[in-house]
């Protein structure tokens, strides 16, 4: 698919804030799926800081807004083209060992009842197999319902809860892919549309497990599949914190807003 | 065991007492009593006036105790130090080369000489600095190695510090002490100075600056502020080195680097020294809620914009599982045999290990993986039946959580104690520093366990310490 996207986050601030500091994985990553053609990435008031690809292959760009500043704006424009690997995170450049993603996070660290979930798995000898029915498992006992979690749910708190966004379906699929010994992680990016046609108008979040000689393969437990050319990559980390498109601290005092607007269009030529 | 076991005494040479010590032996036996309580008082109220108390090693406890100061010094004569320095050397290049490695290729686990779920999995590996390469390759600058000796030749390393090790400015203010109260001593023997350390720090710490820094690189030690047990060494080598000792809210990120925040307006920093551990450094990259660090310092560092002293991520390679495998570093890295050896070491996530050790609780020293300061380990020869109880039921319930080792035959030194002097178990922290060239002050800090027959030689539990003298030919 060749898709346009726009994003943009604005903060409002109740009282200016100064030396607002911004971390953004916000660039699509390089892989056989993704050719990534015109990226622009702006923050309103602020001065491009230091690049760099990390160790998980991901863009990496600080900003800097020294502001006062009442309202700071983070915009991408952008277009890609996308094309369906089944999933399979082919041609990415990456040096963090596998193993690395084995250790729990606050947010996917299993509870009994998450143990319990992952031990339901049997059947499936080899990896790749077990990573399906895991995420099918999570997509059947999670059902999708916004605003019944917030953004420090636990995979363990979403499961007893039995509803969640894609945040939630993420972190138990990583919790429970872990305790059965396969690496896992938080992969953040953005849908053009749902499998119905539905476009897909915020910003969305999914699972790669590492399965042997594969690598990494990505599981959407939020909409019972794989990511193919509807999907847009950005980047990934050991949980949604972790994975976070914008991390932001600033200095002040007063109370923030946040509007996020997203759009993926495919583009008619 | 037990009480029956014997230490090496490091006064004596077979039957004979060695020069040295031959020499401060008459000096204490023509002290007189009232004299020799004069300047212990004359110490405690010296240490007491430049304030440094309690706290060795990030221990905790009383930050208003003073730590004791026995006034007789332990001596090392020029050959061996020379050994032992070639060993602390050489453990410090393996153990830089091992973090090279780990965050980069991970050869040493490609060949299958170091389990990978070892490295990786361990607490202190960083995944957010795989592949940055510090300036001239160095993640530990300051590695502190305690060691302990067994017998004339024999000497044992207990643990590596790669992280931020302290102590430091005691090594440096019981010289100093004992130099202003005995100056007759330093005249009647060739001892080495070890006053040089601040500035050898400075010059390594200049020699790891950013390839950004086309200047005369601008130091600064980062500390947590003072209310954390290590800051009166803080603000001490800030002192000595005449660098700025800074808070996170002094420093803060502009574009690709970092500034201080001064009286004539910015300034921009190339190389911290950090007291702070890595979870704090930086709330974009690491703990979200943490006050101390400075936002964006991560992606600075990353992009070479600053260096940071040690670098994230170095802990990895002093984690006490991680430790039974430095040999095999050395040999790996260097194609050397190890100079120092490791203590014999039981790890008790192996099931032969767990059987030998659970057998064999009376006999050794059993530590947690993480624990330090002497807490949380049990001394099997110096416990009660009710003890040892105790800690095997802690074992049975977290076993991957130890290890053991065999309990050591410290070395004694000659200590003041009521009737004159006697012998008490001692081990030693020298500082070794890492940039350009590997540097290694003659002495380190010397602990002394004051109690009679303790092998324990931490501060929190009855240890003192004492000026380390390294002789010249």
């Amino acid at each position: 698919m060749k898709l346009q996207i726009s994003h943009e986050t604005v903060y409002r601030y109740a009282r200016p804030i100064r030396n607002l500091v911004q971390s953004l994985r916000l660039t699509p990553s390089a892989f056989e799926g993704q050719k990534t053609h015109e990226w622009l990435i702006d923050v309103s008031g602020g001065i491009r800081g230091p690049g760099f690809r990390d160790g998980a292959g991901d863009w990496i760009e600080g900003w800097t807004v020294r502001g006062p500043a009442e309202e700071v704006t983070v915009s991408i424009t952008g277009r890609i083209d996308t094309r369906d690997t089944a999933g399979v995170l082919r041609g990415h450049r990456e040096m963090i060992h596998p193993m690395t993603y084995l250790r729990d996070t606050d947010a996917t660290r299993p509870d009994s009842a998450l143990r319990d979930l992952a031990g339901q798995a049997d059947g499936p000898t080899d990896a790749l197999g077990l990573a399906h029915m895991l995420s099918q498992l999570v997509s059947d006992r999670i059902a999708f319902r916004p605003g019944v979690t917030k953004s420090g749910t636990t995979a363990a708190e979403a499961l007893a809860l039995g509803e969640g966004v894609c945040q939630d379906h993420t972190h138990a699929l990583i919790a429970i892919a872990r305790t059965r010994g396969l690496p896992a992680r938080y992969v953040s990016g953005y849908l053009h549309s749902t499998i119905d046609g539905k476009a897909h108008d915020a910003a969305h979040a999914w699972a790669e497990i590492h399965v042997g000689q594969l690598g990494w393969v990505g599981f959407d437990a939020a909409n019972r599949c794989c990511p193919d050319e509807r999907y847009v990559r950005l980047g990934s980390g050991a949980d949604a914190s972790d994975a976070a498109p914008i991390r932001g601290v600033a200095l002040g005092t007063g109370a923030e807003e946040l509007d996020v607007r997203v759009r993926v269009e495919e583009m008619t030529q | 065991m037990g009480e029956v076991m014997s230490s090496y005494n490091e006064m004596y040479e077979g039957d004979r007492v060695r020069d040295p010590y031959a020499r401060l032996r008459d000096w204490v036996e023509t002290m007189p009593d009232d004299f020799r309580q004069m300047k212990q008082a004359e110490a405690e109220a010296l240490f007491r006036r430049i304030g440094i108390t309690f706290a060795v090693y990030g221990e905790g406890g009383d930050p208003d105790r003073l730590i004791p100061f026995d006034m007789m010094p332990r001596v090392f004569e020029q050959a061996e130090w020379r050994r032992l320095e070639r060993g602390i050397k050489q453990r410090a290049r393996a153990l830089n080369a091992f973090l090279r490695d780990v965050y980069g290729r991970g050869e040493i686990i490609r060949a299958g000489r170091i389990p990978a779920r070892l490295v990786y999995q361990n607490e202190a590996y960083e995944k957010a600095v795989v592949g940055v390469v510090p300036p001239r390759g160095v993640y530990s600058h300051i590695i502190g190695i305690d060691l302990v000796r067994t017998g004339k030749d024999e000497f044992y390393v207990l643990e590596d510090n790669c992280r931020t090790p302290s102590g430091v400015s005691y090594m440096l203010e019981n010289r100093e002490i004992m130099m202003r109260m005995f100056p007759q001593l330093f005249r009647g023997n060739r001892i080495e100075p070890v006053d040089q350390y601040p500035e050898l720090l400075r010059r390594t710490l200049e020699s790891v600056a950013p390839a950004k820094c086309s200047d005369r690189p601008t130091c600064v030690i980062l500390t947590p502020g003072h209310f954390n047990s290590a800051y009166y060494e803080h603000s001490f080598l800030a002192n000595l080195m005449g660098v700025e000792l800074v808070e996170g809210q002094d420093l803060f990120v502009d574009g690709e680097f970092v500034y201080m925040r001064t009286t004539t307006g910015p300034r921009r920093v190339d190389v911290i020294y950090r007291r702070i551990d890595d979870p704090f450094l930086d709330p974009l990259c690491f703990r979200p809620d943490s006050m101390l660090g400075i936002p964006g310092l991560m992606d600075v560092y990353r992009s070479g914009g600053v260096s940071i002293c040690s670098a994230p991520g170095a802990g990895v390679a002093d984690d006490k599982a991680v430790y039974t495998f430095v040999p095999e570093m050395v040999r790996f890295y260097l194609g050397e045999e190890p100079i120092l050896k490791n203590v014999q070491t039981w790890t008790l996530w192996r099931d032969d290990d767990y059987r030998y050790v659970m057998e064999h609780l009376p006999e050794l020293v059993v530590k947690e993986v993480h624990g330090s300061g002497g807490y949380g380990m049990l001394v099997g020869p110096k416990s009660t039946k009710a003890e040892i109880a105790a800690f095997r039921a802690k074992i049975e319930a977290n076993p991957s959580n130890y290890i053991a080792q065999p309990t050591l035959a410290l070395s004694t030194c000659p200590t003041f104690v009521e009737e004159g002097i006697a012998p008490r178990h001692v081990d030693l922290r020298p500082y070794c520093l890492c940039g350009d060239r590997i540097e290694l002050v003659p002495g380190g800090l010397t602990r002394v366990a004051l109690r009679e027959g303790s092998l324990v030689v931490n501060s929190s539990q009855g240890g003192g310490v004492k000026d380390t003298w390294v002789l010249s030919e």
